[in-house]
């Protein structure tokens, strides 16, 4: 059991997807401008990836060691058009701002990564815990790197005016790539000093 | 003088290892190497035994921002006294209003700038250094007058500490501070930096306020019809003008003679590399001398000459390319570094319609480079030299 839970938790910290491997970072830049769309990237994300995780996992003793890689992208591709298609249907202005970048799950490295790394080595309801929390470290950072962007740039969170625009002049900086650039670096070496300290000094 | 020595040296234990205020003692480090000379001094082996050190360059560098700044001084104020229609200001008044204008900006960049080197000095237990001395200096000197003190204050917050401090320090950051510094306002309030510099503001008495674009941004926005030799010949935009600097734009860059005096006490002093501002000055002619030739957008009809004396240009080539850390190191590299400045300063000019002046980005852009360009350099002459063997 233990262990089962630190598949869940490791992803969360210690060995983020984003913030220690480095995965995901493009999407990490594109759409965290606000709340409203990290978290609906989030969600589609971590949906996409249990899918696929469960999947591949499944089919993991049918497929060819060579054409591998080639089958997962077609278990992801697939998933990636029906979550696009999905948001879509349902949330159709936050799926207009996320633009391409819904498409561009497919080639999340995180996706492919985590296929690739664990489950064509694991059994499905193993895969899908690591899955969830890859997925789950994923959107904290996003959501992390959202708020502040939206709370410096906009004044607001999640679309409510949390600073006033009376005396709060909005740091358009932020509302730029560059700026999710140099805070995704804090965030990293925030969690480097005084989350996974341990780790560093494996390093 | 000796009772300070005295004082300090009864209360250095106080600051060294294991001392009661450790955790400051960079401070105190800092206050005693600015006021005596080092007592201790290299006892073993071989030194180059020079005059020239750290401090001694900085205190140079600040000689040669004088002329500037003192230019500016005066500057900032006739440019408000005017925009204000305070008739018959003289000398004396314009020298006044320029330092109310212009001193609280030095001040709340030392301060804020000296507050992250400070503590970034006592966490990391080194010593505080003199790298702050000019670039607290610089960034002031870039910035418009009219900046509100709370942007300057966060600009050199983000320069010093994303641009320097979590580099190293001093000596090891890959872009210039003061510089960042401005990048960041520029991108976070653009507002504050671009267009208009001077509008008078709706609580001033000014009775009609005078609106006061710097040249580049007149050319950059004329009317409809209205060409860039039009304006050149109705004396909107004039080069005496330009090469004195008494319009409005940022507080140290207006007059390229002031650059040129600065430029004359680096050279003599051999603080900044002379390569660097011919190239940078070569790069600008030749790249502009295309534009004109080839170009075919409207900014690309200036004269070439106007080029080195507008905008920010005369003071990047002079003070801010050159700066040692951020510069390219090797000689072939410091041609070629230059040269690629005056030329992405022309190409952000004359190409790019958004911004109408491009001299911070073509610095930043080429720091970026550098220490590529330094090791194209290098490995080529270990090739060559491999060959010649």
């Amino acid at each position: 059991m233990a262990k089962l839970r630190k598949i869940v938790t490791d992803p969360l910290a210690d060995n983020n997807p984003v913030t220690w491997q480095v995965l995901g970072v493009c999407s990490a830049l594109a759409v965290t401008t606000k709340v409203s769309t990290a978290v609906v990237m989030s969600l589609a994300l971590t949906v996409v990836l249990c899918c696929s995780n469960v999947v591949i996992s499944l089919l993991r003793n049918m497929i060819p060691n060579k054409i591998r890689m080639i089958v997962e992208l077609c278990v992801i591709a697939t998933l990636v058009i029906l979550a696009d298609l999905l948001l879509r249907a349902f949330v159709y202005d936050i799926s207009k701002q996320l633009s391409v970048f819904v498409g561009l799950i497919i080639t999340n490295c995180i996706v492919m990564g985590r296929a690739e790394a664990y489950a064509l080595q694991n059994p499905p309801l193993k895969s899908l815990l690591d899955a969830l929390g890859n997925g789950f470290g994923y959107s904290i950072i996003l959501i992390a790197v959202a708020s502040f962007r939206e709370l410096l740039g906009s004044g607001s969170w999640y679309g409510m005016t949390v600073l006033s625009e009376s005396w709060y002049t909005g740091n358009t900086l932020m509302l730029l790539p560059p700026g999710a650039f140099v805070i995704i670096g804090l965030l990293i070496w925030f969690q480097r000093t005084f989350i996974s300290k341990t780790l560093r000094e494996e390093d | 003088m000796k009772f300070i020595l005295n004082f300090h040296d009864k209360i250095r234990h106080l600051f060294e290892k294991g001392g009661t205020f450790e955790a400051v003692g960079p401070i105190f480090d800092a206050a005693d190497a600015f006021t005596f000379t080092p007592s201790e001094q290299a006892h073993q082996g071989a030194h180059v035994r020079d005059a020239i050190d750290i401090k001694r360059v900085m205190v140079t560098v600040i000689y040669a921002l004088l002329p500037c700044f003192l230019f500016g001084v005066w500057n900032a104020g006739n440019q408000y006294n005017t925009a204000h229609a305070i008739a018959d200001a003289g000398l004396v008044q314009d020298i006044i209003r320029g330092l109310i204008i212009v001193m609280p900006l030095i001040m709340v960049s030392y301060a804020v700038g000296g507050f992250w080197e400070v503590l970034f000095s006592c966490i990391r237990k080194h010593p505080i250094n003199e790298g702050l001395l000019v670039s607290g200096f610089l960034f002031p000197m870039i910035l418009p007058p009219t900046i509100p003190l709370w942007q300057a204050a966060v600009g050199i917050s983000f320069g010093i500490v994303i641009g320097k401090e979590i580099f190293g320090g001093t000596g090891m950051n890959v872009v210039n501070p003061a510089l960042l510094s401005r990048a960041f306002i520029f991108f976070a309030y653009a507002k504050s930096m671009t267009g208009n510099v001077w509008v008078a503001s709706a609580g001033d008495v000014a009775v009609d306020a005078v609106t006061g674009a710097t040249p580049l941004g007149v050319l950059s926005a004329l009317p409809e019809g209205v060409t860039v030799a039009d304006a050149i010949a109705n004396g909107q935009v004039s080069f005496t003008q330009m090469l004195i600097g008494n319009l409005p734009g940022s507080i140290g860059e207006t007059s390229a003679i002031a650059c040129l005096l600065g430029a004359a006490v680096l050279l003599a002093t051999g603080v900044a590399s002379w390569r660097i501002m011919v190239a940078c000055v070569v790069g600008l002619l030749s790249t502009a001398a295309l534009a004109k030739g080839f170009g075919s957008s409207p900014m690309s009809q200036i004269p070439i000459h106007y080029h080195l004396v507008a905008g920010g240009f005369a003071f990047g080539a002079v003070f801010m390319a050159t700066d040692p850390v951020s510069a390219a190191a090797t000689t072939a590299g410091k041609w070629i570094y230059g040269f690629l400045i005056g030329m992405l300063v022309i190409v952000v000019r004359v190409l790019n319609v958004g911004f109408p002046e491009g001299v911070m980005l073509s610095i930043l852009f080429m720091n970026l480079m550098a220490p590529l360009i330094d090791s194209f350099v290098v490995d080529h002459h270990l090739r060559r030299r491999r060959k010649r063997a």
